[in-house]
């Protein structure tokens, strides 16, 4: 047991270790910070001492190493533009991102998967077509055709909710469900496929021919089994709860970390984007690793094979 | 009806398609309070289906006909919740695939007391303990150590164990064993037969006994009925069926057994293969590969007729009673001689 | 001649644990087997359930590792798992297995299945496959149209056919078959004895052939190994095992088989628990339950040795003395 997370977590450190390798190299080959930072119109001396002063003068692969070795103690730059700390530049924006993405994980929950549960209870029934429906809607377009759709009927032609901002928790309403609405469609299909799977097994059958109650049967045969292939998804989701807001942060303007992202990029603020890039693989990976020991929490069969 | 009426469970006409395709054609059956029934046939002949329709079981797009009556309460086309009474505990049923048939993220254990909660309003240590001791009736090793395990970590044969344990949990009124003992070995089968027996003299218990091993039914079964193609095609006691096979298909199955003595010969198939449920053949379904048919077999189906010995028949051509009769008793004794 | 398929002392053991971080005991399933298979030959497993036949059988195909002991095939030594040798050694050997709807992907057409192997060892050309199917369809005695049907809408032995056409689709030199055809009626399953037979004798395949049917086994294996607990207590050819069991687990099993028509009455019924393999009794497993067993059957464990005839057995009653089936009723 111990064996297998260690084993795993240094699988999640060399995957950190590949995606940071990745922003750093395709960083630096996709334009020059001296020039975005400085304008276009600087004498060359300006940008020789700013290149300078940042180390960008050096070959590559000694800023990669200079680079490892600050990550390694902890030291995450200093952001070219305001000259803070990259790492806390972006901690200050993780709550932002938050109050979006925990509400939206929230309802993809509590929405998407009993709807898909329902859909295949019911299956071929109105419901069920009505969730197929929707759930392919609301995956299909993409975010920021739903979010302007959104943001047209109730902020344009209804006028009751704000377009942007983040002002009160009200300007927070259209985001989260931009946000969630494709989710939402994802475990909707995705219970609804695991549940009519797990309902035509065979000890589904055995179940009811010892006398449980329809309810029991689902609830206490169907939905753990059911589980195993929803907690990848969910897992998922769980990983992507700071990098999955920056297309609707931008959209509605929220000051989170998809916000800081595009305008870092844009700037080739570096330290700032790979920072950003680093907290969201750390966070995929050890959601991702989650989820492998929750699998052989749920499926016990699992479990004997990770001990082996 | 009611209280006059001797029969457990009685089907009348019961029919099931899927997808329009007729599988079951008519079936008439009664089980008896305390009866045991054999239920023998080729693989696909319906055998499962019947008792799965029986209690509702079958997947959504079966269409189920016909009558069926568990003392006296019509089932079909009856409420959720009126089977739901009758399941588990008027009637328990084993499965075929033992393996797959258990929940596999559930411990064994709760999934027996499970049934004990429904059945027998059992909890707690009460129900692991009456657990514990049917998992030992049903010869589990080290019970108590294996209680808290998965499917997963029992062989084949000691999950099929499992599953009659399950079953014998509600102390069902009739109890339908579909395949109990394929997956079990000649020593531990005989003794399931054996606790098979000893609970049907001591609970009166009724039992229908799904199996291709005509060995075993005669073990534990007083009647059989014989199944083809969706239809029953004979049925009478096990030493009327087996002394004297009257259909050729009944006599067909006792000649594909192979011997434990003798010559390591070939085995005899029947001929031919099983009819497509779809395209059945015309008039009765055995005649293409029966050697006794002629014309009239392939236009008009034989009805299922009671016979002058109490057997119940569905053969135009039956295989010769007195010739049958010396040349099974001939085989028989040599099986004895094992 | 080399024999196709060899084990040698093979043991499996199976930590067994309660909850995740629960104490771990191991269950010795398959403790120190050996065998050998010659081409074209059929070896007949038997033997109590939750003996380790199944596992055996996995093992022999690499399914399973071995903790200890070895498997060769055709003279060398089973690759390692994964690697590409032992995919393309995968396809000479081939499982049939005990439960077919555990064996079937549930979403796919009994024929995309059975054409499944041809297409991961391309072994045939892609325009000759539906014939290579159909083929073998018939083979195993599948109608055609049955083809595009999916595994729960066929009967239990409409399934198990469709899982050993899927076996032969690759040809190959050796099957492992785990109880075959014990979801098959009896007419089905002469078929598919016959036919197993006539492919044996046609390409020399070399079978392991685990059944709990007896009567199946005797027509078809021509060696019988008899297991108890993890290890073979008897192995012969099919004739002498049936016609004379020396060990006393062999003539429980062979007195126990029920002959259709008759009840059982001279069946030597076994005492005690069937074995719990966590905690193997002390010397011979079998003494617990043994009609005959003596002190030393308490102490010391019997080797497997040969006693004449090819056969061996592991007991220390069976030495010199041949008690027959009928001595051993009367003392039961
Ligand atoms: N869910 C299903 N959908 C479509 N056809 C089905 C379904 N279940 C069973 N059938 C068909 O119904 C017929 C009867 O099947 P059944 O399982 O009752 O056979 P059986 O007599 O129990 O056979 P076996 O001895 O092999 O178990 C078969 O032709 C089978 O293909
Ligand atoms: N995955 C597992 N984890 C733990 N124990 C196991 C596992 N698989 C099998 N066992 C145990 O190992 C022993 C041998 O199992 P195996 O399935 O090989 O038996 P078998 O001889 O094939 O039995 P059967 O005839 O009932 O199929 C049994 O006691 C079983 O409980
Ligand atoms: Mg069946
Ligand atoms: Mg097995």
């Amino acid at each position: 047991m111990i064996r297998f997370v260690l084993v795993r977590l240094l699988r999640a450190v060399i995957t950190i270790l590949a995606v940071v390798t990745f922003a750093f190299v395709v960083l630096r080959m996709s334009g020059d910070p001296a020039q975005v930072m400085l304008g276009p119109d600087v004498p060359q001396d300006a940008v020789d001492a700013f290149r300078r002063a940042w180390g960008l003068d050096q070959p590559l692969w000694i800023q990669y190493l200079a680079y490892l070795k600050s990550i390694f103690t902890g030291d995450f730059g200093v952001s070219m533009r305001d000259k803070a700390s990259a790492l806390q530049l972006v901690l200050e924006r993780v709550p932002a991102t938050l109050q979006l993405t925990l509400p939206a994980l929230i309802l993809k929950l509590m929405i998407g998967i009993p709807a898909g549960v329902y859909a295949a209870l019911h299956r071929q029934s109105f419901a069920d077509r009505g969730v197929i429906t929707l759930a392919i809607i609301g995956f299909t377009v993409p975010s920021f055709v739903m979010g302007l759709v959104l943001v047209l009927i109730f902020s344009v032609i209804l006028g009751v909710l704000p377009s942007g901002g983040q002002d009160t928790w009200v300007h927070g309403v259209l985001p989260t469900i931009t946000m969630s609405i494709g989710g939402i469609g994802i475990l909707a299909r995705f219970s609804r496929s695991a549940m009519i799977e797990v309902l035509g097994q065979p000890y589904i059958r055995t179940a009811s021919a010892k006398g449980l109650k329809w309810r029991d049967v689902i609830w206490s045969h169907a939905l753990p089994n059911a589980a195993v292939p929803i907690v990848t998804i969910v897992g998922f989701m769980v990983g992507s709860l700071i990098a999955g807001a920056v297309v609707v942060e931008s959209i509605f303007s929220w000051p989170g970390i998809g916000r800081l992202l595009i305008v870092s990029v844009s700037n080739r603020d570096l330290a700032v984007v790979q920072c950003i890039l680093l907290i969201i693989a750390a966070a995929m990976v050890m959601s991702n690793l989650v989820v492998d020991l929750l699998y052989g929490w749920l499926d016990p069969r699992l479990r004997s094979h990770a001990a082996h | 009806m009611g209280t006059t009426n001797p029969d457990l469970v009685e089907l009348r006409d019961l029919k099931v398609a899927f997808d329009g395709v007729q599988v079951l054609h008519g079936i008439d059956l009664t089980v008896a309070r305390g009866e045991a029934l054999g239920l023998v046939g080729e693989s696909g002949c319906g055998k499962s289906v019947t008792w799965l329709a029986a209690l509702g079981l079958l997947p959504g797009k079966a269409a189920v006909t016909g009558s069926i009556r568990v003392d006296g309460r019509q089932l079909c086309g009856a409420e959720r919740s009126d089977l739901e009474e009758v399941r588990g505990g008027r009637i328990a049923m084993i499965f075929q695939d033992p393996s797959s048939s258990l929940n596999p993220v559930l411990r064994i254990g709760r999934q027996i007391v499970e049934a004990l909660q429904i059945h027998r309003g059992l909890r707690g240590q009460a129900a692991r303990t009456e657990a514990l001791r049917l998992l030992d009736m049903v010869g589990i090793p080290d019970a108590p150590r294996r209680f808290d395990l998965y499917p997963h970590e029992f062989s084949g044969g000691q999950c099929q164990r499992l599953m009659i344990a399950m079953a014998l949990a509600g102390e069902p009124d009739l109890l339908v064993a579909d395949e109990p003992t394929t997956a079990l070995d000649a020593t531990i089968q005989a003794q399931i037969l054996d606790l098979l027996n000893a609970l049907r003299a001591e609970t009166g218990m009724a039992l229908v006994f799904i199996s291709h091993d005509l060995g075993a039914v005669s073990q534990v079964c007083e009647r059989v009925c014989v199944m083809y193609a969706g239809r029953i095609v004979e049925e009478g006691s096990v030493a009327q069926l087996f002394s004297q096979p009257r259909h050729p298909y009944t006599r067909g199955l006792f000649d594909a057994i192979p011997r434990i003595d003798g010559p390591r010969d070939r085995l005899i198939p029947i001929p031919g293969t099983v009819p497509n449920p779809k395209h059945l053949p015309a008039g009765c379904s055995f005649s293409p590969r029966c050697p006794y048919a002629v014309d009239a077999c392939g236009s008009t189906y034989p009805s299922l007729e009671f016979q002058g010995d109490g057997r119940r028949l569905a053969c135009m051509r039956p295989v010769p009673a007195v010739t049958t009769s010396g040349e099974a008793k001939r085989r028989i004794h040599e099986g004895l001689m094992a | 001649m080399t024999a196709l398929l060899e084990a040698e002392e093979l043991v499996r053991i199976y930590e067994v644990r309660r909850g995740i971080f629960g104490r771990p005991s191991p269950v010795r399933a398959v403790d120190g087997i050996s065998l050998a298979v010659m081409p074209g030959e059929t070896l007949g497993i038997v033997g109590e359930s939750g003996s380790g036949k199944s596992t055996l059988g996995r093992m022999l195909l690499g399914l399973d590792l071995a903790q200890a002991g070895e498997v060769r095939f055709a003279g060398s030594p089973m690759p390692r798992n994964g690697t590409a040798e032992w995919r393309a050694m995968r396809a000479k050997m081939q499982l049939v297995y005990q439960d077919p709807l555990a064996a079937l992907d549930r979403r796919l057409t009994i024929a995309a299945q059975i054409g499944e192997p041809l297409q991961i060892h391309r072994l045939v050309p892609r325009q000759y496959q539906a014939d290579r199917v159909a083929e073998l369809m018939e083979a195993v005695g599948l109608r055609s149209d049955q083809a595009g049907r999916f595994p729960h809408e066929l009967s239990g032995g409409q399934r198990q056919r469709a899982v050993i056409a899927r076996a032969l689709a690759s040809r190959p030199k050796l099957l492992v078959c785990d109880e075959p055809v014990s979801a098959l009626d009896v007419s089905i399953q002469a078929q598919v004895v016959n036919m197993l037979r006539d492919l044996q004798e046609r390409n020399g395949i070399g079978m392991v052939f685990i059944s709990h049917d007896l009567k199946v086994v005797r027509n078809i294996a021509d060696r019988v190994a008899v297991m108890y607990l993890g290890r073979i207590v008897e192995e012969a050819s099919s004739d002498v095992v049936f016609r004379s069991p020396q060990h006393p687990y062999t003539k429980a099993l062979v007195s126990s088989v029920p002959v259709p028509g008759k009840p059982l009455e001279g069946r030597m019924i076994l005492q005690g628990e069937p074995p719990n393999p966590a905690d193997r009794p002390s010397g011979c497993a079998f003494h617990p339950r043994c009609p005959v067993a003596q002190d030393i059957c308490r102490t010391s464990s019997p080797a497997l040795r040969r006693i004449g005839d090819g056969r061996t057995a592991a007991c220390h009653a069976v030495a010199g003395e041949t008690a027959s089936i009928e001595t051993m009723r009367r003392m039961a």
